[in-house]
């Protein structure tokens, strides 16, 4: 196997038209948190003509809602949560220059299109491996909507924070070759 | 007759949450080194390392395994012998699943159906109380994902539909998932009873060890059956291709009506927690 690709954002469409599908990546520093009652107020803002609460250009979203944090620890227990539920959102984000999602499961048509148009790219973090993945996070701060609890959205400082490409911008999906690869009758 | 106080099975649900989130049954690690041992995707084999190294960290740490700390689900034994004193028996568990929730720092994700407000402190558990012989009561908490829950089904077949019935649905529903559940999962299988009873036996199946045989050599021979065909599925850990998709497939079964044939497949995601104690 390959040794993991470095990506640190803001990223550019450079950056991630370099990506392939089953690259293994390791993210190190900024990105941000949001699932699915986040991204409904962030769709409500662009719908409303306002501004978002933080600069999305080049940034990359973390769908995930962490345990709370033990004394001692820079953030609890962090896995992706599935993302399915945040594709009626994902595409408007896109328009405004996200580049990046992390989550676990299949996207819709739709999200993928939108991938190959704005060029952005998904990737997938291991579901479940929270504990492993929380100590990647170094420093976590809300940016916005705290009376969501877990779902309010996070400022992460990361530091090699394993994911794997699974949609590139040339329309690639990995859930789709991954299972043909290895399908038997 | 055995006197209980309640106010010691709310300690003991307290800490069961805690130890059930924080500390992967040597069962399941058992299964992702089998799991490990057959997988032909590199990239597979990354995952399920991945996944062993995450619940030494969570276990040593005392962090949860996984962020989605669950619906507290609960099964009660309780012995009819048994006096229970001190309070009421449910109000003592939720607040044994309140209290867990909040002193071991799990997530809190029960919420309002309609609003979605979050109802604070991971309550109302759900609780399935069985009265049954002796003057002990034993108290299992099995905490659940929504990720593997969402992708769970109940469906009436027909009687007609038979064993190739069962094993198209539960294949298909496992086919369908795809990288969704969390791959690898266990597949909780109830057939027979009625609408609610199957969901019910699906559920209670996952909570046999992995690795060990169905007492019914037919139903054994099933479980082996469809693993065999959900692992060749392709779909492999985390969806990205390999062949470990399903760690196991447990059945559970009863009579049903002579009109029916139901039959429910409950997914449960890697992190099959469940820590059971007897008081």
């Amino acid at each position: 196997m390959n040794e993991p690709i470095r990506l640190r954002p803001p990223l550019s469409n450079e950056d991630v038209e370099k990506l392939n599908i089953g690259d293994r990546i390791l993210i190190s520093g900024v990105i941000y948190t949001g699932r699915d009652a986040a991204h409904k107020r962030l769709i409500d803002l662009l719908k409303g003509g306002k501004d978002l609460p933080f600069d999305i250009k080049g940034q990359i979203i973390y769908f995930v809602g962490p345990t709370p944090a033990k004394p001692g620890q820079a953030f609890g227990s962090a896995g992706p949560t599935t993302s399915y539920r945040m594709d009626a959102y994902s595409p408007s984000l896109m328009g405004r220059g996200l580049k990046g999602m992390i989550g676990k499961g299949m996207r819709s048509d739709a999200v993928k299109e939108a991938m190959k148009k704005y060029k952005a790219v998904y990737f997938a973090a291991t579901g479940g491996a929270g504990a492993l993945l929380a100590k990647r996070v170094k420093k976590a701060e809300i940016v916005a909507y705290e009376d969501l609890g877990p779902e309010a959205i996070r400022r992460l400082e990361v530091e090699d924070l394993p994911v794997i490409v699974v949609n590139d911008v040339r329309g690639n999906d990995l859930y789709i070759e991954g299972e043909k690869q290895y399908r038997k009758g | 007759m055995g006197e209980i106080d309640v106010k010691l099975i709310t300690e003991k649900v307290r800490d069961l949450c805690m130890k059930a989130n924080t500390d992967l049954g040597e069962d399941v690690l058992q299964a992702f080194d089998r799991a490990m041992g057959k997988e032909e995707s590199p990239l597979g084999v990354e995952i399920l390392k991945e996944l062993k190294e995450n619940a030494r960290i969570a276990k040593e740490e005392k962090v949860p395994i996984c962020q989605d700390t669950g619906f507290a689900i609960l099964f009660i034994e309780l012995g009819q012998d048994v006096h229970l004193v001190g309070g009421n028996l449910n109000e003592a568990i939720q607040e044994g699943v309140r209290q867990g929730y909040k002193d071991g720092y799990l997530r809190k994700s029960i919420c309002h159906p309609f609003t979605r407000a979050n109802t604070g402190d991971n309550t109302p558990a759900i609780i399935h109380t069985e009265v049954v012989a002796g003057d002990k009561i034993k108290i299992t908490v099995a905490p659940k994902g929504g990720g593997s829950e969402n992708m769970s089904r109940v469906t009436m077949l027909t009687p007609s539909d038979g064993i190739e019935g069962i094993k198209r649905f539960v294949i298909q529903r496992v086919k369908e998932s795809g990288s969704n559940p969390c791959p690898p999962t266990i597949v909780g299988v109830g057939i027979g009873g009625n609408l609610e009873q199957v969901a019910l036996l699906a559920k209670k199946s996952l909570l046999r060890s992995l690795g060990s045989k169905n007492p019914d050599p037919e139903l054994d021979q099933l479980e082996s059956e469809i693993l065999t065909e959900i692992n060749q599925l392709g779909i492999g850990p985390q969806g990205l291709g390999g062949r470990t998709t399903s760690l196991a497939v447990h059945i559970l079964m009863m009579p049903c009506h002579i009109a029916s044939f139901p039959l429910a497949v409950n997914i449960q995601c890697h992190a099959q927690r469940h820590k059971e104690t007897i008081i």
